[in-house]
């Protein structure tokens, strides 16, 4: 049901490395998870309105007031690098 | 005389306010008794030794004071390793947070601060509160007290194993499909989830928005009541948390549950139900009967989609919320690259483990495109059907009973088939989509091991649940039972 090429497709989408045994073992496993969750397409759903959630909370807005936040070095405190009081990455940009 | 640290919260709350007792000597036995059983159960990840002796002279000067006292001032209590602790380890259970020390407190952390708890640690868990057992914990699984070859069940295990041993009075965890009542009924604990925004989010690390709650696990009902009424009530930093006025949990334990109209659900005595536990189960029922309830049967027909649809909501919602750790602004980074994209996915296939990855997958895929309508839009109508069935239901029945679990305690290693595994959540996971409370109550024993009793009640009768737990205590001496061979 999956195969090789979803598997690898999907971990691209999430951004997730899999070595060679952990597509193999997911394609296996995903395609006998999917096989429990087709009873889904037994239920009768029409008619029915989806729901995201159950808070039974609408549109909860707040005054846009600035509110006491923290100092740079508390919230870089857990940055694997960090330069000048900013987190330090990989190019995102090569230059031309 | 009686270990200190078998004494119940209510019970040692009274003798610390009557001064019989320092809240020092009560932590002291608990520290003494994480020395000697933490070895055999593994319950915590971190044991905050010096903290907890700190808290516990502070709540000793206050106690002393007689000022400003809470039920749970001076009481060790545990907290699940995914709550954030300001400056203190907060790990997931992950690699990737393996030494993640959060620049703030949980909102949990803020009200149980001020109550003057002493914590004496974080527990272990199922990464990212991902399984049932602990094994997924990418530190150590955790041991059932009861039997140390078998599991506590989880994902929050370790806080259930650590109120079942006595190493805490009472613990926090956290339950998106039964990761407190699964655990709480396979270590003969109570182990509450409250309705979907009594409890601020705020601080808890995120696995499923829509589902996660955190509650209590404690001994009795009565703790159970401390522990629930310390931590509910609005809070304006999670936007889902629930403006509605928070019960007197307390007050609520009348002892009688006479005419009280108990519904049992039909489709929850499935194939795959051990008969121990079936039996334990309608023996407690009957017992409710015995005590004056008004027991009937009520169906809530769409609840064998409750799994399935559950296995896309989670997992779609997982895959979002852990998009956040990429390497980049706190947590486990692969560095060995200076490609962008080479870093982030080497970052996340190192840092996570093997169910993380599997649940990722599985709500990658069903948010993509070509899927989406089938499998996510699909489940959240399904879970809308779930939702009436129980909305329909409490308007004849004051709670519904079930078991928490469909087995007791199994061995570690036992269950290798990733569905196999979350089909321990069938009985637990309709609750989570529908938003309602539930509780797990000691119930019985098979063989030795612990059968849980679900209480299952409407949005925000955490105090029907409670009392119809507490008058169940006193009919019953389930849960005064200790593990034998720790």
């Amino acid at each position: 049901m999956i195969d090789r090429e979803t598997v690898q497709n999907v971990a691209r989408l999430a951004r997730l490395g899999l070595s060679e045994e952990e597509i193999e073992t997911f394609k296996n496993q995903l395609s006998g998870i999917l096989g429990h969750i087709q009873i889904l397409q037994e239920a009768d759903v029409s008619g029915v309105s989806p729901i995201a959630h159950t808070s039974r909370l609408t549109n909860i807005t707040r005054e846009d007031i600035s509110q006491p936040s923290y100092p740079p070095e508390v919230l870089l405190a857990n940055a694997p690098d960090q330069e000048d009081n900013c987190l330090k990455v990989n190019a995102v940009l090569e230059e031309a | 005389m009686t270990e200190l640290y078998t004494l119940s919260i209510h019970e040692a709350g009274e003798l610390l306010r009557q001064r019989k007792i320092s809240s020092v000597e009560l932590t002291q036995a608990h520290l003494d008794r994480i020395r000697a059983v933490e070895p055999k159960v593994k319950a915590f990840t971190l044991v905050t030794d010096d903290l907890a002796m700190q808290q516990a002279r502070e709540a000793d000067q206050r106690l002393a004071s007689g000022e400003n006292l809470h039920p749970l001032t001076g009481i060790p209590i545990a907290i699940k390793d995914l709550i954030c602790t300001k400056n203190i380890t907060t790990t997931a259970g992950s690699r990737m947070l393996e030494n993640f020390k959060p620049p703030y407190d949980a909102a949990v952390m803020v009200r149980l601060h001020a109550a003057g708890i002493v914590m004496v640690g974080k527990t272990n868990m199922d990464e990212f509160a991902m399984g049932s057992s602990t094994e997924h914990s990418a530190f150590f699984p955790t041991r059932n007290p009861w039997d140390l070859e078998r599991t506590p069940g989880g994902s929050s295990g370790g806080s259930a194993a650590a109120v079942a041993a006595g190493m805490a009075m009472g613990s926090y965890g956290s339950d998106t499909g039964g990761s407190i009542r699964q655990p709480g009924s396979l270590c003969n604990v109570v182990g509450l989830k409250p309705t979907y925004g009594r409890i601020s989010r705020f601080g808890l690390i995120a696995f499923g928005s829509s589902l996660d709650q955190i509650g209590p696990f404690a001994r009795n009902a009565r703790d159970t009541a401390i522990l629930l009424q310390a931590i509910a009530g609005h809070d304006p930093r999670d936007a889902t948390s629930s403006p509605q006025p928070v019960q007197d949990y307390s007050t609520a334990l009348t002892g009688t549950i006479k005419g009280l109209r108990i519904g049992v659900p039909e489709e929850y005595w499935v194939e795959g139900t051990q008969p121990a536990v079936v039996t334990v189960v309608r023996q407690a029922i009957e017992h409710l009967r015995e005590m004056g309830a008004e027991i009937s049967p009520v169906s809530l027909p769409h609840t064998k989609y409750g799994v399935a649809a559950y296995y896309i909501i989670a997992p779609a919602e997982a895959s979002v919320n852990l998009a956040r750790y990429d390497g980049v602004k706190y947590g486990y980074s692969y560095r060995d690259t200076s490609e962008m994209w080479e870093a982030m996915e080497k970052t996340r296939e190192f840092g996570f483990g093997a169910e993380v990855k599997r649940r990722i997958m599985l709500g990658t895929y069903a948010l993509s495109a070509g899927y989406y309508d089938a499998y996510y839009i699909r489940a959240q109508k399904i879970r809308a059907l779930i939702a009436q069935d129980f909305e329909k239901a409490f308007e004849r029945f004051d709670i519904l009973v079930s078991p928490a679990c469909p087995t007791v305690a199994f061995k570690l290693g036992e269950i290798s088939d990733p569905y196999q595994m979350y089909l321990q959540d069938v009985f637990t996971i309709p609750a989570n989509l529908a938003g309602i409370c539930g509780v797990s109550i000691p119930g019985g024993f098979s063989d030795g091991l612990p059968i849980g009793l679900q209480l299952l009640g409407n949005i925000f009768r955490e105090d029907r649940i409670l009392c119809a737990a507490d008058a169940f205590e006193q009919a019953t001496d389930y849960h005064k039972q200790w593990p034998g061979n720790l």
